[in-house]
């Protein structure tokens, strides 16, 4: 940056000039939008009366806020990005080879996941360590895998899918239903639970075949409401709003997580404590994960994959060239459902609980986000997606400290939302191929080059 | 004309009878009928709106005809009846391959992408229906190779072979034409239908084009029937022109009789219908 702004430091003041001028004019917009917004707030007195009360304090904030930053961004971004811009234009484009950590991410990334619960166990004892091996570990876990599911069908296929909760819900309530009244174990509930999603999944695809785009999208909002709104009213089943609650835990191939004789802590000579029951789940969530990703990869390269990828570009083309659409676009549904059942039936046994709350509309939002922030088609991209999004959420419940700040009413969860909001927004200015934002090539022949997202499309159907 | 349409319906692969479609009240082809020999380049020429590219979408099954029958017969003897297939089933069953007036490329897969998508059907067989694939069995894992191979094939003979790796999307328009045809015939199709292959290319682009047609008819043994505009293309290399106007046959034959044929030049010209006489009154004298 030095280098380019050294020519012109006779500008240098102007630049703050014109950044004190900018800074000043947001500032005086902030004013006026915030004033009745922030500044005044109407409430009720004691005797019922409708009063204002006066919110100065929160309103200079938000001014100062608008200063400061357009100030910054005037000022000190705005040169450093034309500054970088330069030197990259400058620069020769280098091949250099991708650093160690670089080629071997997920690799690495896999062997952190495997370490993570003991570390954390010896940094944080069996109690203390519930949180993060609960909240941060299982959590993320479940989303990387329903936005890998997800991820089939919307990033590879490119068949917009608004509903993808339902399948998730009907994993949840096959695992709780059918181990409570059935007695079935998770190990044989599992992959039963994967058919039944994928058969919701071609029963969703049906009708949806020849719908494209927008309207693809509505229908399977709808299915997603469908399902939820069947769960809620077909009370003698599902005994609606209230839910189903003792849902049986999973056991290690038949060893209870229990206090009893034959439990796992028993057995293995270690003081009782429910950190083993989560950190068994951590493991279990991390397999069922990686089971995905390596179905993912491998489908990617047999024509079945390749196929989803083609219909993404161009689906008349795929026609020309004798490709079934109609089975190509039902078994991305049936796979991607499969996987978000797995994730359900897991999600039910983690619980011991669920009801129709857990599959609301928001929930499919939140996993579409998360494929989308990751760069579509992209697993890396997605995992770290969910760890910024989920992760990110856990984290603002642990912000105490704002507190002090905003004052003891204040929830920082509750603005999680808007958060996501603004996070959304930013990156997709930034980075609008998401995080990952090349692709690639599921075959080469002299040598492996991503391609860029350019060229790649988000698929219409 | 009688004789020689005795001897086309011996090796004739694909056979158009009383071909109608009716858009709404526009009739856009009318009572067609026309054949494409065995080995042979025919062109199937006409003005803008004459119904060709929709004389296409009926063969491929993309527009279920108004009426009329188009039957496609294979080498072995296998004959199928287009316009009850489905558009997949005409390109994997009846073997049938088609490229598009407004290029159709899979633009964010490589290459040789293109050309493995293309190998669909046969990889899916070898793949066990994705299980064995999926399992990692050798046999998906040689079919694989060998469809790389034919990829590989394919990328040389459209010299493409040195941009294998880019997206296709990323390619000159000329290429990107020699790669839809080339990602055609990885289908393994009897007969090829190409959509105006010439359009929009230079004249260095288009001789090569022309190299390409004739070395798939010669090498491959596949038949093509292609739209064109371009007079000077369809001359050079075509052995049989079907001429349509407003839906309708006005000439077929040799290049060399389409070419003095008045009905066919009052229509490129833009002539009336009792104008015609004349025309013809002026061809005769000059070839005399
Ligand atoms: N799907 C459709 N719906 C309605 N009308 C159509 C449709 N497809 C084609 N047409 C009409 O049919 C007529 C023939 O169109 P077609 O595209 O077959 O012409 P063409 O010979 O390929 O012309 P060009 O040389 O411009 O490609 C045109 O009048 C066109 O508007
Ligand atoms: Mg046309």
């Amino acid at each position: 940056m030095a280098t380019v702004t050294n020519p012109s430091t006779a500008s240098t003041g102007s630049l703050t000039a014109k950044a004190l001028r900018e800074a000043t004019f947001t500032a005086v917009m902030t004013f006026l939008m915030f004033v009745l917004f922030v500044g005044l707030k109407t409430d009720q007195n004691m005797r019922n009366e409708l009063i204002l009360v006066p919110r100065w304090g929160l309103l200079a904030i938000f001014v100062i806020i608008a200063f400061v930053g357009r100030f910054a961004m005037v000022a000190w971004l705005q040169p450093w990005r034309t500054a970088r811009k330069a030197a990259k234009d400058a620069a020769p484009a280098q091949t250099t080879d991708a650093g160690f950590v670089k080629r071997n991410f997920s690799k690495l990334a896999i062997l952190a996941l495997v370490l993570y619960p003991p570390i954390i166990l010896s940094l944080f004892g069996a109690q203390g360590s519930l949180k993060y091996i609960d909240n941060f570990g299982i959590q993320i876990l479940i989303y990387v895998m329903l936005a890998w599911g997800l991820n089939i069908v919307v990033g590879l296929a490119g068949l917009l899918d608004l509903g993808y909760v339902a399948f998730y819900a009907v994993g949840a309530y096959s695992y709780a239903l059918l181990s409570i009244n059935f007695g079935f174990s998770f190990w044989i509930l599992l992959p039963l639970a994967g058919i039944l999603s994928a058969f919701w999944g071609i029963i969703l695809g049906f009708p949806v075949l020849r719908l494209k785009g927008d309207y693809l999208a509505i229908v399977t909002l709808a299915f997603g409401e469908i399902i939820r709104l069947v769960l809620i009213n077909w009370q003698d089943v599902t005994q609606g709003t209230f839910g189903i609650s003792g849902i049986p835990k999973i056991t290690l191939f038949g060893i209870p997580f229990d206090a009893s004789p034959h439990g796992f802590a028993k057995i293995f000579n270690l003081p009782m404590s429910s950190a083993y029951y989560k950190v068994f789940l951590f493991y279990l969530i991390l397999l069922l994960c990686l089971l995905t990703a390596f179905v993912t990869i491998r489908l990617r390269r047999l024509p079945i994959g390749r196929a989803w990828e083609a219909l993404r570009e161009d689906e008349i083309a795929c026609r020309s060239l004798g490709i079934n659409t109609v089975t190509t676009k039902l078994t991305a549904f049936a796979i991607g459902a499969m996987f978000g059942g797995f994730a359900g039936s897991f999600f039910a046994a983690r619980q011991g609980f669920v009801s129709p709350e857990s599959f609301v509309f928001l929930e499919s939002a939140v996993i579409l986000s998360i494929v989308v922030l990751g760069g579509m088609g992209s697993l890396t991209g997605i995992a770290i997606a969910a760890i910024a999004m989920v992760g990110g959420t856990e984290l603002l419940r642990e912000m105490d400290f704002l507190k002090h700040i905003f004052g003891p009413d204040f929830t920082p969860e509750l603005y999680r939302m808007l958060i996501f909001g603004l996070a959304m927004i930013t990156m997709m200015l930034v980075r609008p191929r998401g995080f990952v934002g090349s692709r690639e090539p599921t075959a080469f022949l002299f040598e492996r080059k991503n391609v860029s997202g350019s060229f790649t499309k988000e698929g219409h159907g | 004309m009688s004789a020689m349409a005795s001897t086309m319906n011996n090796d004739a692969i694909l056979k158009v009878e009383h071909l109608s479609m009716r858009f709404g009240g526009l009739m856009a082809i009318n009572d067609l009928s026309f054949e494409v020999r065995r080995g042979e380049i025919t062109a199937l020429i006409g003005p803008n709106g004459a119904g060709k590219t929709t004389v296409f979408n009926c063969i491929t099954g993309f527009y279920k005809p108004t009426m009329g029958m188009i039957s496609m017969q294979q080498k072995d003897g296998k004959s199928f009846f287009l316009e009850r297939m489905a558009d997949f089933e005409v390109t994997r069953d009846a073997k049938v391959a088609r490229t598009f007036q407004n290029i159709r490329l899979f633009s964010g897969l490589t290459l040789l992408e293109n050309l493995l998508v293309a190998q669909h059907n046969a990889l899916m067989k070898a793949s066990g229906y994705t299980v064995l694939g999926l399992l990692g069995f050798k046999s998906y894992k040689d079919a694989s190779k060998e469809a790389t191979e034919k990829a590989r094939y394919w990328l040389e003979k459209a010299s493409l072979i040195d941009r294998a790796d880019d997206p296709a999307g990323d390619l000159p328009y000329g290429a990107q034409r020699r790669l839809e045809i080339a990602r055609a015939m990885c289908t393994g199709p009897e007969l090829l239908c190409l959509d105006e292959p010439a359009a929009g290319l230079n004249p260095r682009e288009s001789q090569e084009l022309n190299k390409l047609l004739r070395s798939i008819r010669a090498d491959n043994g596949t038949s093509l029937l292609l739209i064109e505009h371009d007079m000077s293309v369809v001359m050079e290399i075509s052995d049989h022109v079907v001429v349509l106007e407003y839906g309708q046959k006005i000439s077929d034959g040799d290049p060399a009789h389409v070419k003095n044929d008045p009905r066919v030049i009052a229509a490129y010209l833009g002539v009336d219908d009792d104008e015609v006489e004349t025309v013809r009154h002026e061809v005769e004298e000059g070839a005399n």
